[in-house]
């Protein structure tokens, strides 16, 4: 059970934050439509990826990797700023 | 020292379908990309018969553009970014860095499985009568208008883009933990450093690729609004999402092809490779460096200029790394002992296409020419130097190099050599006439064009035929040479590297008792086990 509770904390936490992004879209419109989806869904992810992907286990080199994968998240994102921003 | 090899350990086709040894998996890779290089080769046959005339006379505009589509998918998919990891990577890693297997034997098994559904899927599309979008899936095109197999092509590349994650993961995993006492990353053959390089591009990649592909079906099937400007969508999103994923992709198909030529090139010197450190550090540096210049495929696309310029400086840029590796290349060769060996030759020809490719790269990378020369020829015939010219031959390279180690038999060096210039002398007469041709003006994926062309395509298409025998020829002696072939020692070439101390064909894990490893790599010269005829001639 020791193991089996934080899945199923974590799996209910993620079933509230998807209620949150359904009512959010209803609710609001625009730009705090905008963040707000995106704030939840980072919020999803760092969820998955501390307990589901077992990051709060793991050493500085491995936390350290999975930054790097959001480091290459943030070129895909950068680059595309940098063109919606300047067309 | 009667230890049975991996060829022989079980004979039954179950033995080979349910094997987690990573030799026999490598084989199960190159029988299955085999394949798909010659039917993606038809498709290409096609294409250059129809070219033959300015008039369409093969086929009709819809089925050019199904036959250019399928053979990109099938080369760029299921050939070009599994070639050489997957079957040499495979076979070699372990043997290289003195693992007795694979971090993951059963997951490597399971990526060939996937590889094959994909396979399966891409086989389906063929027979359902194709898809016209070009590989690239371009949307609004194929996300509205095409009325090809679209849903059922995209499959198959998202189903195949998990065998390259799992694989990408397992080379990864087993570089860092596998490697034999001794053996630091100092000392790692260059050929694991650049399969290393092309597994973090396939993990960090790929994933964006999948996601794009279930976009476009989305938008497809249920009218989410993503690309299509209609539905609140932008067309250049799918641009820029493909081509991160794309442009470091060319990177997959290249950096073996890369690291195969350093062991190769200090083979036939008989000298360490020039400036280790370099050549290694170079393959690190075009993996991340490749991520950063995709905007070099929407110079003309609507792209703002200030991003096109961005891209097209860190485009150049690329080049840095590329050129230690030729500069190195050539200074390992600097007063070395040449063996003229088909390896060599394989070797040489994928340095002088590689160099042709890469300073067409440079051209295309400059804003105002590309606006000249986007999308004609100019561009095929730049790609093609690199993938066809360059990842081919060291490819063909690396089966002539490995084959005695591989199959535990000799090849005949004439034929080999023969070959090898055969594919040199056919590649440069199909895809030069092609620069001139996009220089002038000719459009790709076009099977219609003006009379004043006629020459350069007719060139190019006798070129093709020489080509595509030429690529049939080391598939015959080689195939003779498992039966008839002299059985080789453990190291024909007298090169240096683990792999060469097992027997040939290696044993079923490998090596008796785990090696240790206490100097630096490629310290030539080294004999080799047999005295041959002509070798250094
Ligand atoms: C020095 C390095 C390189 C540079 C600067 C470079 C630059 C470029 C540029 C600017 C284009 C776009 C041309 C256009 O569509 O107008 C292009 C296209 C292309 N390049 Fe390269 N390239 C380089 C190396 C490579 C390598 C190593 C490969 C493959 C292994 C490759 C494969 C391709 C492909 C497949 C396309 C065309 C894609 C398509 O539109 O279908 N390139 N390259
Ligand atoms: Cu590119």
């Amino acid at each position: 059970m020791k193991v089996v509770a934080p899945l199923i904390a974590v799996w209910a936490a993620l079933l509230a934050l998807l209620g949150m992004t359904v009512g959010a879209s209803l609710v609001l419109t625009g730009t705090p439509s905008l963040v707000a989806s995106l704030g939840i869904a980072s919020a999803k992810a760092a969820l998955i990826a501390w307990v589901y992907m077992q990051l709060r286990r793991e050493g500085g080199l491995m936390r350290i990797m999975a930054l790097g994968a959001a480091f290459w998240l943030l070129i895909l994102l950068g680059y595309l700023a940098l063109d919606y921003l300047t067309r | 020292m009667t230890e049975l090899s991996y060829l022989e350990h079980g004979h039954s086709l179950k033995s080979w379908l349910l094997t987690t040894d990573h030799k026999r998996i490598a084989i199960l890779y190159f029988l299955s990309i085999t394949f798909f290089f010659f039917v993606g080769g038809a498709a290409a046959a096609l294409i250059r018969i129809d070219l033959l005339t300015p008039e369409p006379d093969l086929m009709s505009n819809e089925g050019y553009n199904r036959a250019f589509t399928l053979h990109g998918v099938i080369m760029v998919w299921f050939f070009l970014i599994p070639s050489i990891p997957n079957t040499f990577g495979n076979f070699l890693v372990p043997l290289m860095i003195g693992a007795r297997d694979l971090a993951f034997p059963r997951l490597n098994l399971l990526s060939w499985y996937i590889y094959m559904l994909g396979g399966l899927f891409t086989l389906a599309v063929l027979v359902l009568g194709g898809v016209d979008t070009g590989w690239t899936f371009y949307t609004p095109l194929s996300s509205m208008f095409a009325n090809g197999n679209v849903i059922l092509a995209a499959t198959a590349i998202f189903v195949v883009g998990f065998s390259s994650i799992l694989t990408g993961l397992n080379f990864i995993v087993t570089v860092h933990r596998l490697r034999c006492p001794g053996m630091t990353w100092g000392r790692l053959p260059l050929f694991v450093w650049s399969i290393y390089a092309t597994s973090l591009i396939l993990v960090l990649a790929t994933p964006v690729l999948s996601i794009t592909l279930v976009l476009i079906a989305a938008e497809r099937l249920f009218g989410v609004g993503v690309f299509n400007p209609a539905l609140g969508g932008d067309p250049l999103l799918y641009q820029h999402l493909f081509w991160f994923y794309s442009h470091p992709a060319v990177y997959i198909m290249v950096l073996p092809a890369l690291g195969v030529i350093s062991e190769l090139v200090s083979t036939a010197a008989r000298k360490p490779v020039f400036g280790y450190r370099f050549v290694a550090g170079s393959s690190i540096a075009i993996a991340i460096i490749g991520f950063l210049v995709w905007g070099h495929h929407m110079f003309v696309a609507g792209q703002s200029m200030y991003a096109s310029a961005v891209f097209s400086f860190l485009s150049l840029a690329v080049a840095v790394p590329s050129g230690i590796k030729v500069y190195n290349w050539t200074a390992t060769l600097y007063k070395g002992h040449i063996a003229l060996d088909p390896p060599f030759l394989f070797a040489m020809s994928f340095i002088g296409l590689f160099v042709v490719g890469g300073m067409t790269g440079l051209i295309l990378a400059m804003l105002a020419v590309d606006v000249h020369v986007h999308d004609t020829y100019f561009v095929i015939a730049h790609f093609h130097y690199i993938m066809v010219g360059g990842t081919v031959s060291a490819y063909f390279g690396a089966l002539h190099y490995w084959w005695p180690k591989m199959m535990g038999r000799w090849l005949p060096l004439v034929w080999g050599r023969l070959s090898a210039i055969f594919i040199f002398l056919g590649f440069n007469l199909t895809f030069f006439p092609q620069f001139i041709l996009g220089y002038l003006g000719m459009p790709r994926r076009y099977h219609v064009y003006p009379a004043e062309f006629q020459t350069l395509h007719v060139l190019s298409s006798a070129g093709a035929s020489v080509l595509g025998l030429a690529y049939l020829l080391p598939f015959t002696y080689l195939l003779y040479s498992l039966r008839h072939g002299e059985k080789a020692p453990p190291n024909p070439w007298g090169a240096t590297g683990l792999e060469w101390t097992v027997p040939s064909p290696p044993p079923q894990h490998n090596f008796h008792e785990l090696p240790t490893v206490d100097g630096p790599p490629y310290q030539y010269p080294v004999e080799p086990d047999t005295k041959r005829e002509g070798a250094h001639g």
